[in-house]
């Protein structure tokens, strides 16, 4: 018998906590698999952030070291001006990385540090029960914007791949979504070239993964998947922002 | 090794980089400045890294990282800009990293002034962030001590896996002072840094960096397992000095520069006919507790004398358990206690009238 399909080596066997229809799980698979396939597993050394992933140290199957809220990019960027030979990424949520830690985010991108982020913006805070994020569109019920977002009082929501875009030293910026299997397979291409980015030197690398939260969102996990199709994705547009050849 | 002049804060560069320091991350702010900028110029020709971060937040978290990353690593700040720190410092005490962090104080609250202080006595000697900790504290009260412990720091770093912090109040950080740098061998037996995160190259289990702990159970044995550190630290860490103790009628307690102002107060007084001893920490945490058990039994005071208004007093009555009474003379904001006014203090303890 042939194996056709094999779980990959950069995951542990630990069972993840997430909730049902969680698209954490994928996005996970899609970075394991790129580290594995890249042959960086043993040279690679991951940043777990505070949020739902908070506990990702345990899932991916490499060194890994467990940030601060928002703090994920400066502790990657102390991890490697230590070693500059090694894969250094930071997995991050959106209010983790859009909301607390923008001050870091921008600068690991105005530096141009050589690490690769992997941002999952699913417009809203899960781990702590649904709160508002900067990313909640608008509209968008959460349990601290009980009527919905509005403009007047929280502004519009932040688009990061658009913002980091305009920093010379982010060098690979896209924004990619995990939900259809068509858009999976753009994922993990996106994600593959951010970390051959950071292989070949060329300055800091982002892909922002639109994911759902069926659990916050109140939805079953295929009208999670169609609440991200009609609302995330107009509002959040999917596409290549840079890449190296553009950074001069 | 022959002498030379240095300021304080290049004093503590140069020293961190004997030390074995190789990575420094900071945030400028008065007054130790010259120490980043002696880094930025040093670090590149010792194959090291100087980095400048965003913020105080971002340096400490940089820190995090390398220390995770197993080098041997350094920051420093200014009051307002530890206390920024102290998120990033309660994470790398529950991950137990080693690192050095530099305090020079300056006064507070708020954004205070840029002048000496020592108004951080609480804030360095109580953990400072959240959650049950404890940083090793030296308090040298000249450049020749502080350089002559930083070795010591990085080691003890390493051997406790506990970040450790070299406090100097503004004048530390701003005067010259002649200094040797001498050769020293580390009185610990450093242990490999196996844990640290470094690429499994397929060879090993995932090494975690890592404070968290969702069940109770293992939190409070995470927990007991600082505080058995601790312990040691405080049975073999406890560094002060003594000074005039015989027959004394007051016995001041005093750390850093002030210690020095104190010292001559008491030649002083001891020509006046008054004794006064000193009792000066030089660990701040773990306070020197033993060294009271050399003040006489019928001393009549304790005074401690700072530059704050009295954060000292607590660890002093702990250490006196009720055996002396506690006075207190400090000046803050960046005013520096006089000899004279330390005098005076002294005369109206022992009851001599002015």
């Amino acid at each position: 018998m042939s194996v056709v399909f094999q779980k990959t080596k950069g995951l542990t066997d630990k069972q993840t906590h997430y909730c049902p229809g969680c698209t954490h799980g994928i996005i996970h698979r899609l970075v394991a698999e790129v580290l594995e396939e890249l042959d960086v597993l043993g040279e690679t050394i991951g940043v777990a952030p505070v949020g739902c992933s908070v506990l990702a140290y345990e899932y991916f199957n490499c060194d890994m070291q467990e940030a601060s809220h928002g703090r994920a990019p400066a502790v990657a960027t102390g991890i490697k001006r230590v070693h500059p030979d090694k894969v250094v990424f930071t997995y991050q949520g959106d209010g983790d990385l859009a909301s607390i830690g923008t001050a870091e985010i921008v600068h690991v991108a105005h530096r141009g540090e050589k690490i690769t982020t992997i941002f999952v913006n699913n417009a809203i805070y899960g781990m702590t029960g649904g709160q508002m994020a900067p990313t909640t569109l608008i509209g968008q019920k959460a349990t601290t914007a009980p009527l919905g977002r509005t403009v007047e009082h929280s502004g519009m929501p932040l688009r990061v791949s658009e913002m980091l875009s305009t920093i010379h030293g982010a060098a690979f910026v896209e924004r990619v979504s995990v939900d259809s299997p068509a858009n999976i397979r753009k994922a993990k291409k996106a994600i593959k070239e951010a970390f051959e980015c950071q292989l070949a030197g060329k300055g800091f690398s982002i892909v922002e993964v639109l994911s759902t939260c069926p659990t916050n969102w109140g939805f079953t996990p295929i009208d999670a998947l169609k609440w991200l199709q009609d609302n995330l994705i107009p509002y959040y547009p999917l596409g290549n922002f840079r890449r190296p050849e553009e950074v001069k | 090794m022959a002498k030379v002049l240095m300021k304080g804060n290049e004093a503590i560069g140069a020293a961190a980089i004997k030390a074995g320091c190789k990575y420094f991350f900071g945030y400028p702010i008065t007054p130790q400045n010259e120490l980043p900028e002696y880094m930025s110029r040093e670090m590149p020709k010792v194959g090291g890294v100087f980095l400048q971060a965003e913020s105080e937040v971002a340096a400490i978290n940089m820190v995090y990282g390398a220390a995770g990353a197993g080098a041997r690593v350094m920051t420093s700040s200014s009051s307002p800009g530890i206390a920024l720190k102290q998120e990033g410092i309660t994470y790398i005490a529950g991950a137990e990293l080693p690192c050095v962090i530099v305090n020079i104080v300056r006064g507070g609250p708020g954004l205070g002034g840029i002048q000496p202080a020592q108004s951080d006595y609480n804030q360095v000697t109580r953990g400072g962030g959240n959650g049950d900790y404890k940083l090793l504290v030296y308090a040298p009260a000249n450049l020749q001590e502080m350089v002559d412990l930083m070795q010591e720091a990085f080691d003890a770093a390493d051997y406790y896996r506990n970040p450790v912090m070299m406090v100097g109040d503004g004048m530390i950080g701003q005067m010259m002072e002649p200094i040797e740098f001498k050769e020293s061998k580390s009185r610990f037996e450093l242990p490999n840094k196996d844990w640290s995160t470094v690429g499994t190259k397929g060879a090993r289990k995932p090494n975690i960096i890592n404070s968290l702990a969702l069940d109770p159970a293992e939190l409070e044995k995470h927990n007991h397992k600082l505080q058995a550190k601790y312990d040691l630290m405080k049975a073999n860490e406890v560094k002060y000095e003594t000074y005039n103790m015989e027959n004394a009628e007051v016995v001041i307690v005093a750390y850093g520069t002030t210690s020095r102002i104190v010292r001559n107060a008491i030649i002083d007084l001891k020509e006046q006919g008054v004794h006064v001893g000193l009792i000066r920490p030089i660990t701040l945490w773990p306070f020197p507790e033993k060294a009271f058990d050399e003040v006489p039994a019928d001393c009549k005071s304790l005074l401690s004398v700072e530059m704050s208004m009295g954060q000292m007093v607590d660890d002093i009555k702990i250490a006196s358990n009720g055996r002396w009474p506690v006075s207190f003379y400090g000046r803050c904001g960046g005013m520096i206690p006089t000899p004279e006014a330390v005098m005076d203090k002294v005369k109206e303890l022992v009851g001599g009238a002015k």
